[in-house]
């Protein structure tokens, strides 16, 4: 664990070159830069809206509501399908030089929670726009945004260590995010789809569960003790497990690149 | 007196080998329902073990094939042995394939912070030694235009430049380096010999005899991953003479 530690500490600043490297490459060719983090977003939510504003009778929020979630659900959905790729992806370098190998799903999640943070600037702006006031009760979206984090994080070494192993994960993987999309009430109310008083099943979802805590915080609500710390449980269990299998699996890496 | 810098201690390298490539799931799951995993074991590195002092320059030579370079990935820290240990002391440098994390969408002075960063650089050690880095390199304002206009001496050149920056004091070399032009390649070597002359210890594999002999001070045969000569120059290439006829 010291050792951890240690090699961290020597390599953290290729940590930082690898996330800006990411970063950098990503909006270099593109003609609007990164405006393109807050356009697509805003672009998709306009979509949304559109559509399913007629069909739901909802409120004039409804732009936020939607934005919330899907922000933090194509933020998870993106970097987690990086972050599986993440360590084949960089098949030629693991095998001619020596670098910790958690860099490289952790620079993938890094870049990915850089350009999320940034997009957040959108949601600041519609919230504006839909007459939505800041309360003291925003300072609890930092909860959420750490959950998430750690939640990708874990989710990210637990999908690069058996991607190396199974080829056809990315296929599976992205079965299994449309399945969470539809599981994290992105586009419609969960109370009527399933009932109040079924909320849970929702919640069982973890990721639903960091949306619904973020939403608490933008609509200046009190946060939801239980569904908190049933996100950051899951979170952190999802993390611990992830590195643990990383670890213990890494040095056959090279074996199957 | 003199210290051990590098210790190998009965290193094998054992590879699995599946008969048939099994990397999906699918495919796994079918074989393992009906029983046809089957794995041949390969030993790549047998039992191999000698040790190193400060200022020895060990020859590894043997026919392809027989683990010169799963020895060096070892060494290097690249490839974990599945039995044995390998004791290091100070800064290892493997110069095998220069500029292997090069990212080619980068400009020449972005990858040196990239590269530097990946061989385990600081950024403030970096700042100091750019200008060096440039100028041995010789790339003029090429450094700053996108590594995949560059040719592949140049590469080659960027990557010796950085990877040399620092004074090894292990240096693994896979067959004396030809890097870029006639007149490049006297520099990298005059700077390869500078840093023989200070004392530094090198692993050297090669199939090159006079090489061999004028470089090194010690050496090891390895046959089918077995070591089966350990001791100067001149019995390693005895017996590498017999082997290859």
């Amino acid at each position: 664990m010291k050792n951890l530690f240690l090699t961290f500490k020597k390599y953290r600043y290729l940590l930082f070159q690898l996330v800006k490297k990411d970063i950098k490459l990503k909006y270099r060719s593109s003609y609007m830069g990164v405006l393109w983090t807050l356009l697509e977003p805003l672009l998709t939510m306009m979509v949304l809206v559109l559509v399913f504003s007629k069909l739901y009778h909802n409120t004039k929020d409804f732009p936020v509501y939607i934005l919330t979630g899907r922000l933090l659900y194509s933020f998870f959905a993106n970097t987690t399908r990086g972050a599986l790729k993440s360590v084949r992806a960089n098949a030629s370098m693991i095998k001619k030089v020596y670098v910790p190998k958690y860099m490289y799903p952790f620079a993938s999640v890094l870049s990915g929670y850089v350009q999320f943070l940034i997009s957040l600037v959108v949601l600041a702006g519609v919230a504006v726009y839909c007459n939505i006031k800041p309360t003291w009760h925003l300072l609890e979206a930092l909860v959420p945004l750490t959950v998430i984090l750690v939640l990708t994080m874990g989710a990210g070494l637990w999908l690069s260590t058996l991607a190396v192993f199974f080829r056809d994960l990315e296929y599976l993987w992205g079965v299994a995010l449309t399945l969470i999309m539809y599981a994290c009430a992105i586009f419609y109310r969960v109370e009527t789809v399933v009932g109040d008083n079924n909320r849970w099943l929702f919640r069982l979802n973890p990721l639903y569960s960091v949306i619904e805590n973020f939403r608490d915080a933008v609509y200046g609500n009190a946060m939801n003790m239980p569904v908190m710390l049933y996100s950051v449980g899951f979170s952190v269990v999802i993390f611990l497990s992830g590195l643990v299998v990383f670890y213990k699996n890494q040095d056959k890496f090279i074996l199957h690149l | 007196m003199s210290e051990t810098v590098l210790k190998v201690e009965n290193v094998s390298v054992k590879y699995r080998l599946t008969e048939q490539k099994v990397d999906d799931l699918k495919d796994y799951l079918i074989k393992l329902f009906k029983r046809e995993l089957r794995y041949k074991e390969f030993l790549a590195l047998d039992n191999v073990s000698f040790t190193l002092n400060k200022g020895d320059r060990l020859a590894i030579m043997g026919m392809n094939g027989a683990g010169k370079s799963t020895l060096l990935k070892v060494i290097a820290g690249v490839l974990k042995a599945s039995e044995g240990t390998v004791t290091k002391r100070g800064k290892v440098v493997p110069l095998l394939e220069l500029g292997a994390g090069f990212d080619m969408q980068y400009t020449g002075s972005e990858n040196i912070y990239l590269y530097g960063a990946m061989l385990g650089y600081s950024k403030a050690f970096l700042d100091e030694k750019y200008a060096e880095i440039v100028e041995f390199a010789e790339l003029g304002d090429f450094i700053n235009v996108p590594l995949k206009n560059y040719s592949s001496g140049m590469k080659a050149r960027l990557g010796f430049s950085i990877a040399t920056i620092v004074e090894p004091d292990i240096l693994i070399l896979d067959e004396v380096l030809s890097v870029g032009d006639a007149k490049f390649r006297k520099k990298s070597e005059k700077k390869i010999m500078d840093m023989f002359d200070k004392g530094i210890t090198v692993l050297f594999v090669s199939h090159n005899e006079s090489q061999v002999r004028n470089l090194c001070t010690k050496g090891i045969l390895l046959e089918h991953g077995k070591m089966t000569v350990s001791g100067t120059v001149d019995e390693v290439l005895e017996k590498y003479k017999t082997i290859t006829g």
